[in-house]
Order: structure tokens, then C-alpha cells, then sequence
């Protein structure tokens, strides 16, 4: 297991630094909110974070000029468009 | 824009040409899985990218993180475990590494490299999956009733079956291409198991005025028994869409995969499935892919909550019903009305109604889609 790596129950984890400041401020903030810790709020919105950057690194069409050709035609057939 | 595939890029293993002609040779000589129709669709599934990013049945790691944490191992969202059971015997000489045919009734349907042969413990994927060990859950009973082992690997579609539906089979690339060809920036999607009555048309169109464009999608494949039959949900909805649905905001098409009635976990299933249809919006209502009394009549939308990373929008429409003095399908954040003139339309009541061969009043069902429902001598699985 790499370091700082841990498990909990069946899940991994591993360790990442913030600023005491920062973490404060969000132990304050998810007072009385459904976070048990700070950990399960900065997970949450990593993740809200990071799949924006992901989405936006993704190519644009999943199909080619080729393909896209061949499946109007059969929408057509079908009546689609 | 449409939805991005889940994962990142949609998946095709679907094999053409010359590659699939050669692996047709090879499946020949290869040691064969016998797989059941249930299989086959997700087959289907993963191969036509409806299951992106799955390239296969899970290995055990994915397995182990989609059971405990609702996640692929790579962190990507999924809930349900997408798994290919055999017994014992049956891979008897087959080794992790080996290739493998799968065959249906007989017939080459894919080629899958086995990397990974394990066990599994059916009464814990059923509490993490189900909520109950409970051998009456109809999910439950059909997992008790699996292999006792699990292979995993990458798969490669040969021989495609004959969708049941085939006029309304459209794949995740299809589709895709059809909301670009209209022009439909937001697509919302709706998931169903049952013929529309009043309730379904008034959600449905309650999302629709939001988006570009609604895709009706129900279920084809095994549900069970009570449940309407495929060919009852199809002629219903051929009536309804003809009858009251504008032609341009609408997309009926059919998904050939079974119902699990996992409940919250099967809803976040539906929703990125659809995602990877394209979608980018879906409709999640009162008790999804619920059965019995296992799962709150909200318990979804929550679970929802927990993934900010999923890519398509839940949208929570409450159940809606008839009121008398509104005069006509409302919910209750926009009724001021009291029970007294409220009329909920129960799915209980209304196949009570069909089986005793009687027409649904209006207020339930369109008379166009009961007159279809009704020409069915037994519209309900059996």
C-alpha cells in the first residue's frame, strides 16, 4: 500500500494536506449538514470538481463522418428524422 | 450539448470485418460459456457502449468497489455489479488468461478473455445491492438462483441476436447522432417498466417543458410476473405518442436489459445508462425500480445526493395525481386541495381494472391507450 495510504472497512484512502485554515473553515461550514467530517465534504467536492475538468478533456463526437452517414440513413428508415 | 459517455468515451466491441471474421474462426475452437438471454443483453449492453465504460463482466477489484462503495475501481461512478456467474463444470480446463466463447441457444454470440475466475457471496451482494437478503425479493430470489462462480473480462460482440423490438432499437451512437440531427441540445429521459397511464404523460411533459427533447425509453427484457408484458408497453406507448405527444420534442425507443428492482441503486443504474444514451437529464420518481414496501418512496432521490460526479441531472418529480377541483394532473407542491378531491392513480388499482377487463376512467388512463391495453387477451407476464 503506497504511503499515507489506509483502509477503512473495506474502502482505501489516503492522506492529503490543506491548510488548517481551510479545513476549520469547513468544519464550521458542515455543521448541522448531512457531512459526517471534513474528509466526506472535500471528497464530495473533489469529485463535483474534478469531473468538470475531465468532461472538458474529452473528445467532442464519439463517431465519425462515415458513421454518422450510415446511422441517418437507417434513423431515416426507421422514421426518426 | 449532449451528455459525455460515462467514463469519459463510448465504448464499441462490436466486432466488423475482418477482425470479427477471424475471431468467428478462433470462437469455434474455443472452450464455450452456454449464456442465458438475460446475459446476452448485457452483452449487448457493454458492447454497444449502453454500459460504458464497461468493456466486459467485472474483474474483482470492480466488483468489490461497485458492491461497497458504488464505484468502479478507477472511482467512476456504479451501482450495480454487471457480472457473469458459471458453474464449476462448466469452465472445467478454462483458465485465467484463456479465451472463451459465449454462446446463446447454441450459437456464437461473443468472445471474452477470462481475466479473472472468483468466487462470490450472494447473500452479501444481495444486502449491499438489494437492501435484503430476503429470498421473496424478486432480485434477491434470481441472485440466490446464479452460479457459484463469477468470471470477469473484456468481451467482444460476434453475432448480434435479433433485438426483440427491432424498430425500436437504437443504440447509444444512434441515438446520439438522432438528438444532433434534431438539433436537441437537452434530452431528458424517461426510464419505464409500465403502460403510461395519466401520472407518466404528466411528468413526462412536465420535464419536457424544460429541455429540448424527451426520449422514452422503457425496459425490455425479463421483469416479473405481474408486470406488463414488453409488447403491451410498446403498443401503449405507440398509442400514446400518436395521440398526444408533438412527433418533433419526442424519441421512443426501447433498452433490452432486465429489471433488477434494486431501487435506489437500479435508478442511479437507469441514469447513467441513459447518460451514455446521450441524455442529459433523467426524470427519477416516486419509488424507482422499487418493488414492495423495501425502499422509501424516496429513498433514490437521495442516494442521487451522493454522487456530484455523476454527469446527467436527476430531475425529482413528485407523484402526481387528479384533482377535481384543478381539473387535471397536478402534484402536491402546486394543489392547494385537500385529499377529498384528490384522485391518486394506483398501479395496483389500475392492473386490478385491465385484468377484469375495465376500462380505466379517463382521469387514469387515455382512452386510446386502454382501448390498446384491453385488446390484449393477457397483457401481463406471467
Amino acid at each position: 500500500m503506497p504511503e499515507g495510504e489506509r483502509k477503512s472497512g473495506r474502502s482505501r484512502y489516503t492522506t492529503v494536506s490543506i491548510p488548517v485554515t481551510l479545513y476549520n473553515r469547513i468544519k464550521k461550514l458542515i455543521e448541522g449538514t448531512g457531512f459526517a467530517n471534513v474528509s466526506q465534504f472535500v471528497t464530495y467536492v473533489l469529485r463535483e470538481v474534478v469531473v468538470e475538468y475531465e468532461r472538458a478533456r474529452e473528445a467532442e463526437e464519439p463517431f465519425t463522418e462515415e458513421e454518422k452517414e450510415k446511422i441517418i440513413e437507417k434513423l431515416r428508415r426507421l422514421g426518426y428524422i | 450539448m449532449v451528455s459525455k459517455p460515462h467514463g469519459g468515451r463510448l465504448v464499441n466491441r462490436v466486432a466488423k470485418g475482418r477482425r470479427r471474421e477471424a475471431l468467428l474462426e478462433e470462437a469455434k475452437e474455443l472452450h464455450s460459456i452456454e449464456v442465458t438471454k438475460n446475459t446476452a443483453s448485457d452483452i449487448h449492453n457493454i458492447a454497444y457502449g449502453a454500459y460504458s465504460p464497461l468493456q466486459g463482466f467485472l474483474l474483482r477489484e470492480d466488483y468489490e468497489h461497485v458492491l461497497y462503495d458504488m464505484r468502479l475501481s478507477d472511482d467512476t461512478p456504479w451501482t450495480i455489479p454487471i457480472v457473469l456467474d458459471v458453474r464449476k463444470d462448466e469452465i472445467q480446463g478454462v483458465k485465467e488468461g484463456d479465451d472463451v466463447a459465449l454462446t446463446h441457444e447454441g450459437q456464437i454470440l461473443a468472445v471474452m478473455k477470462v481475466e479473472e475466475i472468483y468466487e462470490w457471496d450472494k447473500k452479501e451482494f444481495a444486502r449491499h445491492v438489494f437492501k435484503t437478503e430476503d429470498p421473496n425479493h424478486p432480485g434477491v430470489a434470481r441472485t440466490y438462483a446464479r452460479k457459484e462462480l463469477l468470471i470477469g473480462g473484456p468481451i467482444d460482440l460476434l453475432n448480434p441476436l435479433k433485438h426483440p423490438f427491432d424498430r425500436y432499437a437504437l443504440t447509444p451512437l444512434e441515438t446520439r447522432v438522432l438528438f444532433k440531427e434534431k438539433g436537441w441540445r437537452t434530452i431528458v429521459a424517461f426510464q419505464t417498466r409500465n403502460v403510461p397511464h395519466l401520472g407518466h404523460e404528466y411528468v413526462q411533459k412536465a420535464a419536457l417543458t424544460f429541455v429540448d427533447g424527451l426520449l422514452i425509453h422503457p425496459l425490455v427484457g425479463w421483469k416479473k410476473p405481474g408486470d406488463f408484458k414488453d409488447e403491451v408497453i410498446v403498443a401503449a406507448y405507440e398509442a400514446l405518442i400518436k395521440h398526444y405527444y408533438p412527433k418533433d420534442s419526442v424519441v421512443f425507443s426501447v433498452l433490452w436489459m432486465q429489471m433488477r428492482y434494486a431501487g435506489p441503486r437500479e435508478a442511479i443504474h437507469h441514469a447513467i445508462v441513459r447518460k451514455n444514451f446521450g441524455c442529459t437529464h433523467f426524470i427519477v420518481g416516486r419509488d424507482h425500480a422499487g418493488v414492495g414496501n423495501y425502499y422509501g418512496p424516496y429513498e433514490a432521490w437521495d442516494l442521487f445526493n451522493e454522487f456530484p460526479d455523476l454527469g446527467i441531472t436527476p430531475l425529482f418529480i413528485r407523484e402526481s395525481f387528479y384533482c377535481k377541483k384543478c381539473g387535471g394532473m397536478v402534484n402536491a407542491k402546486i394543489c392547494p386541495h385537500s385529499d377529498e378531491f384528490r384522485v391518486r392513480i394506483s398501479g395496483t388499482k389500475l392492473r386490478k381494472m385491465i385484468r377484469n377487463k375495465e376500462k380505466p376512467p379517463e382521469y387514469m388512463m387515455r382512452p386510446e391507450v386502454a382501448e390498446v391495453v384491453l385488446s390484449f387477451d393477457n397483457p401481463f407476464v406471467t
